[in-house]
């Protein structure tokens, strides 16, 4: 009986078995296939009071720092509106020019332009105050706490976690407890940015200052340097490349979540005007706005991302004061020769209403003639895809499938066929590649039939605990285990299958696409070179923004949403498998084309296997991507944990908020984990 | 002779990695019954043995290199040296002080005054041009800027690097580099000078010429040496005493010519095996004592290799002057001399060999 348990063949059939027989007895048992109310946990409740307590208690210190961090926001927001539109649109020029050379200049200038013309200069302006001051803040606190985890073992072993946590907790978590605790106003902005955009500092700070090489340390040490002269005349210069690419992440991090926290509102930016815009459902005019965020996107990382690769082409000092400061001196020249001609000129100090340009109507107009004409073509397409992808893996083919929907009815013999074709099919899998395969196909074939959200918890969990004891063993099974427990006993567990269920197909159809376009243009260097400046651009691009053309084509809804997942989502994909494609050692492609194998056999056989790990990273971050786009994705209305935070968010109920956002990142651990293990054990069989 | 005044020296050093590498020494400063049983003992607790009972002198103004292959330890040992790595056990005295017993802030002293050292990689600071990178050791000590690059220009001078005093590290050549590093290792006039495989990152042609080059600068500064390489000719050309490392342990002390001569295993028989010994001799080699007068000899240092003996003894039929460091005479070479260390030399290294 020991050595059958531990046969994995019995530990599946079992399994299966609790599965089916919880299946067919769940209409006689509710609590099989509902988890019982009367157990949940009332986690949210006890959240709610205990945040009630601090806010009642210890409000006045959290308010008295929001009103402390308002001055500087507010300094550098009057400064900025102070100033003419030349002199900061000279000043950006000239950042693009230190960091980049004419060429950024030239994108500089037509973008703030842009801004300018259409008449969201103030908008930019309010938006890139909050960027200002929380990008020096969260460099500072993250070069702080990286040097700490870099000196101290034991500190990292807390900060590395801790740092996981912070980035896997969907960003519209954070702002509810800020906002409760620091109330309404550009505070909140500020701190949640801060929280958001902190920790990519700290892991390069980590990463930079671990790759000095010994010998410069020791050189250092050899020359008599003190520790604190080797950290900061030593290490820290060494590092510097790595220490800049850490503010470039750390800015577009922070532009990000500024983005995302004007959904609170009262901070009249830019995310601002493309929501108001997306509620009224005037696409033109959130396009118009959401083209601006793209833009002061692209900027800033080109700026910070240019002067980061700078930091390591040494150029001869100059000799003189005056060309030593040269850009000081163009700086204050500048500066004030556009001041000055805004007196002269008021145009250049502000921009007339009424010379304002405003595509937005006409946007609109055009999309409504586009939709007009097809409007049936985008609907059928809707459709087709609702009906044959996304309602079978939620509700199952058993209710999905319906003369209205598929053309048929599901008959009794049409259900019993479909499970002995699906029988076959596992059992030829079974003989012609491996007994996982064959599981995963009657699995899948009973999760299709009865539908992801219609599962029983506790098979659920078993089947997602045994999956995870095969592939990472015991320690990644009890994770697993206990997240599903967390998420069931404070009764989200519905809503997490929703969002499972989102999540996966967007993920699936994700990392199908990302890595076949990966696979392309690993072969083809044009595809290569085209895909690229999308990759970045997508990459950096605040995910708020994705949604915009999506919203405007299709509406909103659990559609649109898992469009602007997969346009957020395939990036990483793409790029791993490209990635992993293009590194693969030499000579064994040589050899194997010596061997004489046939360029699908190449690909197939040998190329894919042994870039199989570096395309399970991309799975990895795949999977993430999604997961973090998903609630951003609730904007436009999706059922599930993100639209449950959002719905904390607006009722200010920080108990249900914060639980839905701890799921998620649980969700977002386990499948991490999953994948990294999953990773691990292909990369040992490949070595 | 060399004067025998000593510098630098070790005694028992061990450096034992593992998780609990001291309870295997109780304060007897690494001096062990039986270091051999000791080191196979600590194997077999899943520590790793980086240097056994090392122990050696190094006198002033003399070139010791310690010549090991990779994992040998000889890279850790000189690190114990100069303390950047902890020894386990054992005492490092300079200047009769144990280097052991001091404290950071005392160390620190010492390396800004008594010890220079260069690296197999360079170790430059790449963000820093070459007058910065050489003047830093000065820079680090709080020096004006003037003095700091007025004592940086001669050693530039001294290495050979004019000119260049601008560059940043990426721009020049490995060669040009290791003068860098050399250049900064001398700058503040260390007595100690540490060498960690110096050349071994470089083109064959350029080693050699940075061998030549670094003996001249040691035949101007007269700098106590610790030279490490893997490189056995290098090590034979330019060593006064080497010493041979393997698993940790010195298996070999002695002058080039004599472990060229009496290779003590097969281990070490393993590196001389192909090596033309002759090419090796020095002056103080080839000394016979003087039959007749030698007033009228031209006089040549002890030091100085066979290549440019013979020429000079091709013109001077009654052989010429040895004499030391202090100008004191200690003997003749004659041509008759030469050929007879080389017959009986020749004929030792055959019988060595079978």
């Amino acid at each position: 009986m020991k050595t059958l348990l531990k046969l994995d063949l019995f530990q599946w059939f079992f399994v299966i078995a609790i599965t089916v027989s919880f299946l067919l007895m769940q209409n006689q048992f509710v609590w099989l296939k509902e988890f019982p109310k009367e157990f949940i946990f009332p986690l949210s409740a006890i959240l709610n009071s205990g945040m009630e307590w601090v806010v009642d208690y210890s409000g006045w210190f959290f308010k008295g720092i929001s009103w402390f961090l308002e001055w500087p926001i507010k300094g550098v927001r009057w400064l900025l509106h102070f100033l003419p539109w030349t002199v900061t649109v000279f000043l950006f020029c000239l950042v693009s020019y230190i960091a980049s050379g004419w060429g950024l200049v030239t994108f500089t200038l037509l973008a703030t332009f842009y801004m300018v013309l259409i008449g969201y200069w103030v908008e930019s302006m309010n938006s890139f105050s909050l960027v200002a001051i929380s990008v020096p803040m969260a460099v500072l606190v993250g070069f702080a706490i990286g040097s700490w985890g870099f000196f101290s073992e034991r500190a990292e072993k807390v900060i590395k976690p801790t740092l996981d946590f912070l980035q896997t907790v969907p960003a519209f978590a954070y702002l509810l407890p800020i906002l409760l605790l620091f109330g309404f106003g550009t505070t909140v902005g500020l701190l949640a940015s801060l929280i958001y955009s902190f920790p990519p500092m700290v892991r390069n700070t980590i990463l930079g200052l671990r790759q000095v090489p010994s010998e410069i340390i020791e050189s250092g040490i050899m020359s008599g340097a003190s520790s604190r002269q080797l950290f900061w005349l030593v290490r820290v210069p060494t590092a510097w490349k790595q220490i800049l690419l850490g503010v470039n992440q750390t800015t577009m991090a922070s532009l990000s979540m500024v983005i995302i926290a004007s959904i609170i509102g009262g901070t009249a930016d830019i995310g601002w005007e493309v929501l108001v815009y997306l509620r009224k459902a005037e696409f033109g005019g959130s396009l118009v706005a959401g083209i601006v965020i793209a833009l002061i996107a692209m900027i800033l990382d080109r700026i910070t991302s240019g002067l980061a690769k700078n930091s390591v082409t040494y150029k001869p000092r100059e000799k003189s004061f005056l060309r030593r400061n040269k850009f000081w001196f163009l700086a204050i020249t500048g500066v004030l020769f556009f001041y000055i001609m805004s007196f002269i000129f008021p145009i250049l100090n502000q921009w007339p209403e009424s010379y304002f340009i405003s595509p937005a109507k006409f946007i609109s107009n055009g999309l409504d003639i586009f939709i007009l004409n097809f409007g049936t073509q985008i609907d059928y397409l809707k459709q087709v895809a609702f009906f044959f992808i996304m309602l079978p893996v939620k509700i199952g083919l058993q209710l999905s499938v319906s003369p209205y929907t598929w053309g048929f009815e599901l008959t009794p013999f049409l259900i019993t066929a479909y499970f002995i074709i699906m029988m076959l099919f596992a059992s030829w899998c079974f003989l012609k590649f491996s007994k996982d395969v064959a599981i995963g196909i009657i699995l899948f074939s009973i999760f299709i039939y009865f539908g992801l959200t219609n599962m029983p918890w506790l098979p659920l969990i078993l089947i997602y605990g045994l999956i995870g004891f095969k592939i990472g063993g015991l320690k990644l099974s009890l994770t697993i285990v206990a997240s599903f427990l967390f998420i069931t006993f404070t009764g989200v567990l519905p809503q997490a299958l929703l969002s499972i269920y989102l999540c996966g197909i967007a993920v699936i159809i994700s990392f199908i696409l990302g890595s076949s376009l990966g696979i392309w243009a690993a072969h083809n260097d044009k595809v290569s070179a085209f895909m690229r400046p999308i990759n970045d651009t997508m990459q950096t691009m605040p995910s708020f923004v994705i949604l915009i053309p999506f919203v405007m084509f299709f509406g909103i809804g659990e559609f649109t949403a898992l469009l602007a997942i997969i346009a957020y989502a395939f990036v990483p994909a793409m790029r791993y498998t490209e990635h992993g494609l293009r590194n693969l050692p030499e000579t064994v492609i040589e050899a194997a084309r010596m061997i004489g194998c046939s360029q699908t056999q190449l690909l197939w056989k040998v190329k894919i296997p042994l870039a199989m790990p570096v395309i399970m990273l991309g799975l990895n971050q795949t999977i993430m991507f999604g997961l973090a786009m998903l609630v951003i994705a609730a904007l436009v209305g999706t059922t599930g944990l993100g639209q449950l935070i959002y719905i904390g968010l607006s009722k200010a109920d920080f108990g249900t908020g914060m639980i839905s956002g701890v799921s998620i990142a649980l969700i977002a651990i386990i499948f991490d984990r999953t994948t990294q293990a999953w990773r691990i054990k292909l990369e040992k069989k490949t070595q | 002779m060399a004067s025998k005044e000593i510098k630098l020296s070790c005694r028992n050093v061990w450096k034992v990695y593992g998780e609990t590498p001291d309870n295997f020494f109780d304060n007897n400063n690494g001096n062990v019954s039986d270091p051999l049983k000791l080191a196979q003992e600590m194997n077999h607790k899943e520590h790793i043995v980086a240097n056994a009972n090392v122990s050696f002198d190094v006198h002033v103004g003399e070139i010791f290199v310690i010549m090991g292959l990779s994992g040998s330890g000889k890279s850790t040992i000189i690190r114990c040296l100069s303390r950047l790595v902890e020894p386990t056990a054992g005492e490092v005295i300079l200047d009769n002080e144990d280097l052991l017993k001091k404290t950071p802030k005392e160390l620190t002293e010492i390396r800004r005054h008594k010890m220079g050292m260069v690296f197999q990689n360079f170790g430059l600071i790449p963000h820093l041009n070459v007058i910065e990178n050489i003047a830093f050791p000065l820079k680090i000590q709080n020096f004006n800027k003037d003095t700091c690059f007025e004592k940086a220009k001669k050693v530039i001078e001294l290495v050979g690097l004019e000119g260049r005093e601008e560059n940043y590290p990426s721009q020049l050549s490995g060669g040009q580099q290791q003068r860098v590093g050399i250049a900064r290792s001398l700058i503040v006039e260390p007595d100690v000078w540490f060498l960690d495989e110096p050349f071994s990152a470089l083109d064959p042609l350029i080693r050699r010429q940075m061998q030549d080059e670094f003996m001249k600068i040691q035949s101007v500064l007269n700098k106590s040496i610790v030279f490490i390489t893997h490189d056995f000719v290098e090590a034979l050309r330019i060593a006064d005493r080497m010493a041979i490392m393997r698993d940790g342990f010195i298996v070999q002390f002695g002058r080039p010519i004599d472990i060229v001569m009496n290779p003590v295993d097969e281990y070490v028989r393993d590196f001389t095996g192909d090596v033309p010994f002759e090419r090796f001799l020095k002056a103080e080699d080839l000394i016979e004592k003087p039959k007749s007068r030698t007033d009228n000899l031209k006089t040549i240092s002890r030091t100085t290799p066979i290549q440019e003996i013979l020429p000079q003894l091709a013109d001077s039929k009654n052989g010429l002057a040895v004499v030391d460091d202090k100008n004191k005479e200690l003997g003749i070479i004659t041509p008759q001399g030469v050929i007879n260390v080389m017959a009986s030399a020749g004929s030792k290294k055959v019988q060595n060999k079978k």
